[in-house]
């Protein structure tokens, strides 16, 4: 029965609303079939393995591959190196302090804060864009395009390639998501194909930022020159690949789930059109609530590791199910309900520890500028699906498409 | 606006130093410095570094009329 | 107090007083307010001010980020207590449950919450201490002479004592562009809270910041100028330095002296209290009416051999007050034990040092992860065969997987790989405490659970 579950919780069936499935893996709080990965679905628990020294996100440390079902899905069929994502310190540390350097504080405190002004211009323009009120695409209109732009402006990608950019991140994106129905061989041709000219792109524009370097993170990424030297070629093009995918991939969903949890919620809604500052609240919710990224596959145990009385053994697979922890109810009163005035939201939305989400205060700013703006601007706006359509991916979860109509978008 | 940072919970995640880095700045890699005493008019700001916090640390004063009890997280390490 | 409503009275309309209007005073002034109290509370301090954080002085505010009278605690909610601030208290009749005042006032308890911390130790020798320049740094005052003195531009500052204060303080000199001369007796900075094998890391980390760092020797005097001002000490070792500023960073002394003769269990080392914060009086009898909290108490901790452990730590301080005024407001049954597990910080030359359980217990020591060398690193400390502290540099992420080690007594050396293991660190080796404390063998207990309300021992009786 438990094996169910698991095949389930991919099962596309279930996309819309994996949570009760949640519900039943948490009454076996470790659970383990056959060859599969070790699941994890309890908060403390999780919260504790996101922190265990003994716990690798290296791929090179599992014992069998072919254990994990998402295994497969996650392997990137480039030559790149492994991005810090998959590696463990003291290389994970290095690469991920040397990516901060132009990203973040010490050295770049105002990076992300500065964008503010920017940020809220991206999405007005996009809302701006918006022709017919009785049937808009949130996904395709706001949400999609919007992080991708943000991250070109992060990365430094000129604007007059921006349009170039988002043609191959949809290529990437929907290869990360297939529909089960599509030509494999054809699909697989494609990513490769736009993965590669992606790759020639962003090795082109280092070599230029390399000789004459702007204030962009590219730049700063390819001629660093902090205790930690400079990152070779392969490994800023692995980084910014990571930046790519790993920026718009989550923020997408987080700001589709932000929209269909308000229209489900029309209080939250109403009260976040009269008080924008609501949105910082409600996206930590959501972050609980409704997290885009569900789970966190491919990690591996380093040593035997006891958790609940059951021994995770050497070499093992983890899954660490961040959104069924979220609404463990020894953790969250009233976890299924949507409450952003709980005082208490310590969710594990972007992870925890030292692989915790990179881009973390980026997708704040972005979802809490999205949310506040739509919820201002469109009048009497509702769901015209529910369930929308999802996605076929069971780690990035979210809607595909988000139909909804309005009377019209104020100014 | 009177904050206080719990450091034995922080950990480093400098959210609060990236949303608000007119109050909250790393001083090195993991260190935190804060002023304790912000200008009322960061008021946003903070009120995004303290929900953002992945560790629930910050401690702002609330409106001191308001009686209403803060309640802590019952699930800190 | 078993169900004959004297609780409910107390609660109703008692008379709470809090000596001590510091960090600890204040949140068990709120909890015993959150806990239903609506009786009296009168809070008693001996400075002038409203509860303020100390932390901050010896590092935003002496690198001048910010100002010394600006770190006033917030408040979790309002406690409509009256205040006695300014006027120390000097005195307790324990029979007539009554606290006396520096200004001749008497005021009256139910229950009587003590937190009245430590203070500064002086330097010895009086005349020395009375010289211009001549600083420690403990209060708010304090903070602002040192402060407007080292925005004078000094030539040289020596602070003497290089624990975690004096190495913040030096730490902050270095930043502004201050010479500065360390003075500590033992052989590294550190050593006494964190052993050999750290202390020589944090003289690295004075070294690289251009610390003029003298180990082994000790201030044999300070020498002022015509004018009063202090110009020169003397070392030990025959040498000796000038210096406009100098900082005395020699630890604290506990504020008990008040108590003297009170018939209270308090002396040079606290006020002795049970796990339950209930103090004990000097037969050894648990008192059932005053309460301790903060750098003041010493208090048994299970997960530490029942040793009564007496810490100056900013968390140790709120946890303990929380729960001194839930045990107040309780009847016994459902009183909570005062098992916060130790933990500190400390911020100098850029790195964050943090640090759980009790690092001086330790014998030995791994590095379980990192390397000394990279400065940064997580040490674990093992005593008897099991994990008793762990200090991180600049790795805080790591810190909580050792405290559940700590509080489960896993086995040490820690068994297992971990994923930044390097070779240095594989074998144990001797801490290096100058002064090893040994207690005996004695029972297990293990801690377990998350929430403060399920947080659970269990005892397992020692074998012989």
């Amino acid at each position: 029965m438990t094996q169910a579950i698991l095949r389930e919780i991919l099962d596309y069936a279930h996309r819309a609303n994996p949570y009760p499935l949640y519900e039943e893996l948490r009454k076996t709080p470790v659970l383990h079939e056959a060859d599969g990965p070790y699941v994890v679905s309890k908060y403390y628990d999780i919260q504790s393995l996101l922190h265990d020294p003994r716990v690798s996100s290296d791929a090179r440390n599992l014992k069998s591959p072919a254990a994990d079902p998402l295994a497969a899905d996650a392997q990137e069929e480039t030559a790149l190196p492994p991005s810090f994502l998959r590696l463990d310190p003291p290389e994970h540390d290095r690469l991920r302090r040397m990516t901060n350097r132009p990203f973040g504080p010490p050295h770049s405190p105002r990076r992300v804060y500065d964008m503010h002004g920017e940020l809220k211009d991206i999405v007005s323009g996009l809302i701006d864009g918006i022709d017919n009120p009785d049937r808009i695409d949130l996904v395709d209109q706001v949400s999609y395009p919007f992080p991708v732009t943000v991250i070109c402006r992060v990365l430094g990608v000129p604007r007059e390639d921006e349009s170039r950019f988002h043609t191959w991140a949809d290529t990437i994106a929907a290869g990360l998501d297939p529909a089960p129905d599509a030509d494999r061989e054809e699909r697989d041709k494609i990513v490769h194909n736009a993965r590669t000219e992606l790759g020639m792109y962003l090795a082109g524009l280092i070599e230029e930022r390399r000789k004459k370097p702007g204030d962009d993170m590219l730049s700063e990424l390819a001629s660093s020159h902090g205790p930690d030297g400079a990152m070779t070629t392969m490994e800023v093009l692995s980084t910014a690949a990571l930046l790519l995918i790993a920026g718009h991939e989550t923020t997408v969903n987080l700001i589709t789930n932000g929209m269909l949890t308000l229209l489900r919620n029309p209080d939250v809604l109403g009260r976040l059109r009269e008080d924008p500052k609501l949105s910082v609240p409600i996206v930590e919710e959501l972050l609980r609530f409704e997290p885009p990224v569900q789970l966190v596959p491919q990690r591996t145990t380093l040593a035997d590791i006891e958790v609940r009385g059951v021994t995770i053994p050497k070499g093992a697979s983890l899954w660490l199910v961040l959104a069924s922890g979220n609404r463990d109810p020894d953790r969250f009163d009233h976890p299924d309900r949507f409450d952003p005035e709980r005082g208490d939201i310590q969710h594990l939305g972007f992870g925890s520890g030292i692989h915790s989400c990179f881009g973390a205060p980026l997708a704040r700013l972005e979802a809490q500028l999205a949310l506040s703006e739509l919820a201002r601007r469109l009048e009497n706006p509702r769901l015209l699906e529910d369930p929308p359509p999802y996605r076929q991916n069971a780690v990035l979860r979210g809607p595909r498409h988000l139909p909804i109509a309005c009377d019209g978008i104020r100014p | 606006m009177r904050l206080v940072v719990d450091l034995n919970r922080c950990q480093g995640y400098a959210q609060c130093a990236f949303l608000a880095p007119d109050v909250f700045a790393m001083h090195g890699e993991e260190s935190l410095l804060y002023n304790p005493l912000a200008e009322e008019e960061r008021h946003e700001e903070v009120a995004r570094a303290v929900a953002a916090c992945p560790v629930q640390a910050i401690l702002v004063e609330a409106d001191p009329s308001a009686e209403a009890p803060r309640t802590r997280p019952g699930g800190d390490r | 107090m078993s169900g004959d409503g004297s609780l409910d009275r107390l609660k109703r309309d008692g008379r709470i007083v809090v000596v001590g209007a510091s960090l600890a005073g204040l949140r068990g002034a709120e909890t015993l307010r959150e806990e239903g109290f609506t009786g009296s509370l009168t809070m008693i301090g001996d400075e002038p001010y409203e509860p303020y954080d100390r932390p901050p002085l010896s590092k935003q505010i002496l690198l001048g980020r910010a100002t010394a009278d600006h770190t006033l605690l917030p408040r979790r909610r309002a406690i409509d207590a009256e205040w006695r601030l300014g006027v120390p208290a000097t005195g307790l009749d324990m029979a007539a449950r009554r606290v006396r005042l520096g200004d001749g006032d008497e005021v009256e308890y139910d229950r009587l919450l003590i937190a009245t911390g430590v203070r500064a130790r002086p330097w010895p020798k009086e005349d020395e201490a009375e010289l211009d320049g001549v600083f420690v740094l403990r209060t708010r005052d304090d903070a602002y002479a040192l402060e407007r003195s080292l925005a004078q531009s000094p030539r040289r500052v020596l602070v003497i004592g290089a624990g975690f204060t004096g190495s913040e303080i030096a730490s902050a000199c270095r930043e502004r562009g201050i010479a500065v001369t360390v003075a500590e007796r033992a052989a590294a900075p550190l050593v006494g809270a964190l052993g050999g094998v750290i202390g020589a890391v944090a003289a690295e980390l004075h070294h690289e910041n251009g610390v003029d760092l003298r180990c082994g020797v000790m201030v044999t005097g300070l020498e002022g100028d015509s004018t009063g001002r202090v110009r020169t000490a003397h070392f030990s070792d025959g040498n000796s330095v000038e210096a406009d500023v100098v900082v005395v960073a020699l630890g604290a002394t506990r504020n008990t002296e008040w108590l003297a003769g009170s018939g209270l269990g308090a002396g040079p080392r606290g006020i002795a209290c049970d796990a339950g914060c209930r103090a004990f009086d000097i037969r050894g009898i648990v008192t059932d009416d005053i309460y301790v909290a903060g750098d003041v108490a010493r208090s048994p901790h299970p997960l530490f051999g029942y040793q009564f452990l007496s810490l100056e730590h900013w968390g140790n301080a709120v946890s303990q007050a929380e729960t001194a005024a839930h045990n107040m407001m309780s009847e016994s049954a459902d009183r909570r034990p005062h098992i916060w597990v130790p933990a500190f910080w400390s911020s100098q030359f850029g790195v964050n040092i943090k640090s759980v359980g009790v690092p001086t217990m330790g014998t030995e020591i791994v590095i379980a992860q990192g390397a000394l060398n990279e400065r940064r690193f997580t040490g674990v400390y093992g005593y008897q065969g099991r994990v008793i502290g762990a200090v991180t540099f600049d790795q805080s992420k790591w810190l909580q997987f050792y405290q559940q080690q700590i509080e489960t007594t896993a086995p040490f050396p820690p068994p297992f790989p971990t994923v930044d293991r390097r070779l240095e660190g594989q074998h144990p080796r001797d801490a290096d405490f100058p002064d090893p404390s040994v207690p005996t063998h004695g029972p297990t207990v293990t801690l377990s659970g998350y929430a403060p309300d399920d947080r659970r021992l269990t005892f397992t009786p020692a074998r012989h």
